[in-house]
């Protein structure tokens, strides 16, 4: 029967019968064992995990952070579009006015007062991300999410809000435990 | 009284090789690992201790901690006797090797070996073929399929491959004219030169080649090759039934490497053996370091079984019996003869014909 090849990449490969040499298999044996110890020297491709981490991509997905500006203010202002543009609805928050002598605090008059990422349902697709006008909400190289129980995965402001800067007003509010501000 | 201290040298060599044949065979299941993760670039167990070493005490305690499952369908009695056999025929055979020379204490002088009995070759291997009963039991009693096939692989091999190994090791027994393990050794005594692979190169091959078959170690594991038969014919072990056939394995491959190293790689000789005598060491310590030449051996030959088991992909069934029955019996047998020849015109000629 003649076979037909439609793409010009049909190649037919000849067998030839095997040498002596080959069919003893010992060099190919040896070949191969010198092959196995040459990876034994080798850098190793794993890591000693988690005391050793891989560095990430600087546009990694990872946990999310919100930023404060350079004053070390809160940027996000509540208007709940990261919120709104999670395809996995990972995202609740409570808004709240801010009060005058918080302004090192919040950046806006409106300010999150509650702010949780439930970890187990987000997907790191990052369009919280891209939906936030304020540049509040960022995705950064930290990952491996481990906890014991589910609700310890809801990610609250005190696990979400960038550490203040040494400086700021913010840091020296936080310094001093009044933590109940910021939260 | 005086039965005694003529025994207790031995009974004290059994209770420490015992000790020892365990703890290389815990260590070689560590070794597997570690040298497996090397050869793939990885790291391997290094959680458990410092770079992993208690891992097999945790693996032991593991083994140990696990629900015990006998199946309803199987025969209970020979479902526990199986790995039983298999893990009483793995220790038997480490009574005849010779672990080291002549070592004096307390002004009595004795050998680091167990029993140097003069058929010492013919006895591991009268175990060695007795130990497949424990696959064989085993695989029977789960009265599961795929143990069975596991059980009848492992027994069809293993009688292939004795075989061949046999007509090595009569090569090798006509060099030497004796069966003592001690005896043979002690031949190979004065250089690498002397060593028996030299004389042997082609039976230590086969010998090798054997060995991995007799101990169902890869590219000859078929018996338990997990791809087609789950696990072969462990299946349906459980906790330390399943723990008492791995460590088996492992004993097996230990003495394999101890029999290889004696027969066919000096033993306890080692290079410089009679220059360290001249210069007036004390005899106990030549022997003390013929001992540890020997373990290095010993561990060498651990590291080649796992460095092999890395490399070569596992033989299909039909390509095990070719390579057993056409290839490795016809060269044995020329070996043999080629030996045999050999030795014939040695003789004549000393003989002045």
């Amino acid at each position: 029967m003649q076979t037909t090849s439609f793409s010009t990449r049909k190649k037919v490969i000849e067998q030839k019968p095997m040498t002596f040499m080959e069919r003893i298999y010992l060099p190919a044996i040896a070949k191969g064992m010198a092959i196995t110890i040459s990876h034994f020297f080798k850098k190793k491709a794993t890591v000693k995990w988690p005391e050793q981490k891989r560095t990430v991509s600087e546009v990694y997905r990872g946990l999310h952070i919100l930023k404060r500006d350079e004053i070390g203010a809160e940027r996000c202002t509540a208007c709940g579009l990261c919120a709104l543009a999670c395809p996995a609805e990972a995202i609740t928050m409570e808004a709240a006015e801010r009060k005058p002598g918080e302004e090192m605090l919040y950046r806006e008059e409106k300010y999150a007062s509650k702010y949780e990422i439930n970890m187990l349902r987000c997907i790191f697709c990052g369009f919280c991300e891209e939906a936030c006008p304020k540049e509040a909400i960022f995705l950064e190289q930290d990952f491996a999410v481990a906890n014991y129980t589910r609700d310890t995965f809801i990610y609250g402001k005190d696990r979400l809000v960038e550490k203040p800067k040494e400086g700021t007003k913010a840091f020296d509010i936080v310094k001093v435990g009044r933590t109940r501000e910021l939260n | 009284m005086e039965l005694l201290i003529n025994f207790l040298p031995a009974i004290v060599i059994i209770l420490v090789m015992f000790g020892i044949t365990m703890l290389a065979a815990l260590y070689s299941t560590y070794g597997e690992r570690k040298v497996a993760a090397y050869l793939q670039d990885r790291h391997g167990p290094d959680r458990a201790g410092f770079g992993g070493l208690l891992q097999p005490l945790a693996d032991g305690v593991k083994m140990f901690l696990k629900e015990e499952i006998i199946p309803v369908a199987s025969n209970k009695f020979l479902f526990i006797l199986g790995p039983s056999i298999a893990m009483t025929c793995a220790l038997m055979t480490g009574v005849v090797l010779p672990w080291g020379d002549k070592f004096t204490l307390f002004g009595r002088t004795f050998n680091l070996q167990a029993t140097d009995l003069n058929i010492g070759v013919l006895y591991v291997f009268a175990v060695v073929s007795v130990s497949v009963y424990g696959i064989m039991i085993g695989g029977w009693a789960s009265n599961n399929k795929w143990s069975l096939m596991g059980a009848i692989r492992a027994s069809s091999q293993i009688i292939s491959y004795e075989l061949s190994m046999g007509l090595s090791i009569i090569a090798l027994l006509m060099v030497t004219g004796t069966l003592s393990f001690r005896e043979i050794v002690l031949q190979q005594h004065g250089g690498i030169l002397h060593w028996n692979f030299i004389a042997q190169p082609l039976g230590f091959l086969i010998f090798l080649i054997c060995a991995f078959a007799e101990c169902n170690r890869a590219p000859f594991d078929l018996a338990e090759c997990e791809t087609e038969l789950v696990g072969g014919y462990h299946t349906e072990y459980s906790s330390m039934k399943l723990g008492f056939y791995l460590f088996a394995e492992y004993i097996n491959m230990f003495i394999s490497s101890a029999v290889i190293s004696a027969l066919f790689f000096g033993g306890f000789n080692f290079p410089g053996m009679d220059f360290l005598a001249e210069k007036g060491l004390d005899p106990n310590w030549i022997t003390l370091i013929g001992t540890a030449g020997y373990f290095m051996k010993i561990i060498f030959f651990i590291f080649f079984f796992m460095w092999v088991r890395w490399t070569i992909p596992r033989f299909r069934y039909d390509q095990l019996m070719n390579l057993g029955w056409k290839s490795l019996i016809p060269i044995a047998l020329l070996n043999l003869a080629v030996t045999a020849a050999v030795m014939v015109i040695r003789h004549s000629h000393s003989f002045g014909f």
